[in-house]
């Protein structure tokens, strides 16, 4: 092989017509302005997409998307609490990706802290103060998102199992799980449990200013500035980006590596256990297997584009929840098959993603007329 | 690759979509262009309103296709504007339902309508919360014990229609056992003791399902005293492939006539490909025709025409008394809101003769579906003194039963419109439930 190599001469190398180069500090600057950019690009594209399969006139459409998220103080409260609801989860997810653990299991998690949560409510709602059944709720549903977590990881730092494949199996063990509860707890036998404590309130968290959703969205915001100050201030931020970078690294600086994995993992998906909660005690106050509906995949894009920055996080997901209303909206206002907002959405997202490569690398041409001289 | 075959396999059937255009039933599709020459002169200046929709699927699922065509349909004939519905698709059975049904508030909707039973809970939240709108959860069942005057209900007598799509099975059944075809000596399978088989593929063991294949049974044992039925459970209330594996199993048990209460073309699918492959069985459908995807073993579909609610309501909403729109509503073969669909040309001779006749009698009362001199539980026959327990509390509350007939979903008299026939009546065995 290595003869091989040598024995060409070198100027007989074709130069490609492009190469890929990695670049290095790319200034926050430009890095957002090749995103905007993307955004940009995609809703062109989308606009090219309904002017060529309908007759609608693509700012109209826009329009529609645009009042569909943001149209009225209630869709304004919507799009906040589908956006504090994935922006938590991404929160719970952003530890663990950091470290290089691939926590796919999400959506077990979230279903896992709802079911917790549900079953209290169900059992103590009309029993106990809601206040001290509220704090024991939240308590519990971090508690069993963590054990959720912990399983996966305490096999992955003990036999070096593979925790992709692991956390995506306990999702469908959860899901199972909530399935087979909803049937005990539904007498009906019509597969759905209802409005939990409807009549009494029991459980549920309590409205803020007349908002249902006030109280939710202000604990995702401390939640958010503090996971901020926790990746990047505290020592135990600092050991997960040293495990993430290298273990052997960290084993050689000192640092338990199975405990950071252990204890990471478990505050990642304790907050995911705790996202399932504030699915079910302030957002539905019901549990089906829809709870978690996706989200806790949806929150891995989250939390990848924003670098697991907080900060970049929240405005990330703050877009994606307005592209699904708004997609949602259209679907409403012109008659258009769902799959149809979905296609929009995708190619945004698809505009976005792909922006992060020409962030990452640069492209470079050949030089024209060069290799001929 | 799952999601596709649905989508092509029910755009077939919705392209046969024919609801009750049968010849037995007056169809609201071909009255309709009359009607609406009649009441654009009549209708009220449009009231200022306007009309939510919030559904489970969209056009692609046979069920919310019935309910879209029958709300079509209604607004057609009272001259009701396009733009006067606000239409909200593929909505699930969750908060989300909540969240379109105040969206819809803020969008002017002053009546809302939901269209499965698990948005029942989430419409009643909104309707607590919003007194003056009027909300409407098709198939619930709380609406009476909810205490609000603005929260309704609605059911069609579908057990009616459940019954004669049996006696259409009921009539292939005797014409195969008549010509010889099933025989206990060329079919031992499809036999227990002198029972012949027949299958049911159920969605939830649910009031509404139960009540459904009661009926069913008791249609085709009008016909055929000695049936057994099997029903088995999917789980679902629609799901393409579990419907397709549940239909295979009971083929496989030996049943000869299987029908559904399940929301896909799964189970008639794969009784034509299993008649195809010299299986005898045929299929009896639910919503819309499954000629389309088994033109061979469909017999008929048990159907519902939800325009006759949909007039109904509408008509009280044009009249600014959508408050006063019934709590519970239902309505059968009286009124045209119940039908079976056009008979498959594997029907026997003189099916749509019985048809008739058995539709005739279902409207002037001289036959009960739920007749209890026709169907023993335990081994006993029904008395007045039986009920049904609708609370789950152990104990029996509704008592339905009079001078020996069960009336079911009877709102005359003061009784919710959802089915509450529960009893599992002798003859049916179920498996499968979770």
């Amino acid at each position: 092989m290595k003869k091989n190599q040598f024995e060409k001469p070198h100027d007989s190398i074709k130069e490609p017509l492009v190469h890929i180069i990695k670049r290095e500090d790319v200034p926050a600057w430009e890095a957002w302005g090749i995103r905007i950019v993307a955004v940009v690009l995609g809703m062109m594209v989308c606009a090219l997409f309904i002017q060529g399969i309908t007759d609608l006139n693509p700012f109209k459409v826009f329009g529609s998307m645009f009042n569909g998220a943001l149209g009225s103080s209630s869709r304004i409260w919507q799009t906040l609490k589908d956006m504090a609801l994935l922006l938590c989860i991404s929160l719970g997810l952003a530890p663990s990706f950091k470290m290089r653990f691939w926590n796919v299991g999400a959506e077990g998690q979230i279903l896992i802290g709802g079911l917790v949560s549900a079953a209290l409510m169900i059992r103590f709602g009309n029993s106990m103060p809601s206040g001290i059944l509220l704090m024991i709720m939240a308590g519990v549903s971090i508690l069993a998102g963590a054990i959720w977590g912990l399983i996966p990881a305490y096999f992955k730092s003990r036999y070096n199992t593979n925790e992709t494949l692991f956390t995506l199996m306990m999702n469908y063990v959860a899901l199972q799980l909530v399935e087979f509860f909803v049937d005990i707890w539904d007498k009906k036998q019509s597969h759905s449990v209802g409005v939990i404590n409807s009549s009494t309130k029991g459980g549920w968290m309590p409205y803020l200013f007349k908002q249902q959703f006030f109280l939710m969205v202000l604990i995702v915001a401390v939640l958010t500035i503090g996971m901020y100050f926790y990746l990047k201030q505290s020592k135990q931020g600092y050991e997960i980006a040293v495990v993430g970078e290298s273990e052997n690294t960290a084993r050689y600086a000192g640092i338990n590596v199975a405990k950071v994995i252990r204890r990471t993992v478990a505050i990642s998906a304790g907050i995911c256990g705790f996202a399932g909660f504030l699915e079910v005690s302030s957002v539905s106050h019901t549990i089906s297997s829809l709870t978690a509906g996706g989200r806790g995949f949806t929150a891995i894009i989250v939390a990848w584009l924003g670098k697991f920055n907080p900060f970049a996080m929240t405005l990330i997901s703050a877009l994606l929840t307005f592209m699904s209303r708004g997609a949602n909206q259209i679907a409403s206002d012109f008659n258009f098959n769902k799959h149809a907002s979905s296609i929009l959405t995708g190619i945004i997202l698809f505009f976005i993603l792909g922006s992060e490569f020409f962030i990452n690398y640069k492209l470079v041409f050949r030089k024209h007329g060069k290799e001929a001289a | 690759m799952k999601k596709i075959l649905t989508t092509v396999l029910s755009l077939a059937v919705a392209a046969g979509l024919a609801g009750c255009s049968g010849s037995s039933t007056s169809a609201a599709t071909s009255t309709a262009g009359s009607e609406t020459n009649e009441s654009s002169e009549t209708a009220t200046a449009s009231v200022d309103g306007k009309i939510g929709v919030i559904l489970v699927g969209d056009e692609n699922e046979g069920y919310t296709a019935a309910h879209m065509e029958g709300i079509s349909n209604a607004a057609k004939a009272l001259g009701i504007a396009d733009d006067q519905i606000i239409w909200k698709y593929n909505i699930g059975e969750t908060q989300d339902c909540k969240d379109a049904a105040i969206d819809l508030v803020d969008s002017g909707a002053t009546l809302v309508i939901s269209n499965s039973y698990g948005h029942q809970s989430f419409m009643q939240e909104a309707a607590s919360e919003y007194p003056d709108v009027t909300f409407i959860s098709m198939t619930g069942d709380t609406a009476a014990d909810s205490g609000l005057a603005n929260f309704k209900n609605a059911f069609n007598q579908t057990y009616q229609s459940r019954y004669v799509s049996g006696v259409v099975a009921g009539m292939k059944l005797k014409e195969l056992v008549d010509n010889g075809t099933v025989t206990k000596e060329a079919l031992p399978d499809a036999f227990v003791g002198d029972d012949i088989k027949i299958g049911y593929v159920g969605a939830f063991p649910y009031a509404e399902v139960v009540s459904g294949y009661s009926a069913f049974y008791l249609g085709v044992k009008s016909i055929v005293p000695n049936v057994h039925m099997i029903v088995e459970y999917t789980n679902s209330w629609a799901d393409q492939t579990k419907e397709s594996e549940t239909a295979n199993s009971l083929i496989s048990k030996g049943c000869v006539i299987i029908s559904q209460h399940a929301d896909t073309t799964g189970a008639p699918s794969a009784i034509q490909a299993a008649l195809e492959g010299g299986k005898t069985v045929y299929s009896v459908g639910y919503n819309v025709s499954m000629l389309a995807v088994a033109k061979d073993a469909a017999l008929t579909s048990a159907s519902n025409d939800w325009s006759v609610y949909y007039k109904y309501a509408f008509q009280k909403f044009l009249d600014g008394q959508a408050m006063d729109i019934m709590t519970d509503w239902s309505e059968g073969y009286d009124t045209g809101a119940v039908c079976v669909t056009d008979l498959g040309d594997s029907c026997a001779e003189g099916t749509a003769e019985k048809v008739a006749e058995v539709e005739a009698a279902i409207k002037d009362g001289s036959l009960n579906v739920f007749d209890c001199s026709t169907f023993t539980v335990g081994g006993a026959a029904l008395t007045d003194a039986d009920g049904v327990d609708t609370t789950f509390d152990g104990e029996a509350n509704l008592f339905p039963i009079k001078d020996g007939v069960f009336y079911e979903s009877d709102v005359k008299n003061g009784f919710r419109s959802a089915p509450y026939f529960s009893f599992r009546i002798d003859g049916i065995e179920e498996s499968g439930a979770e």
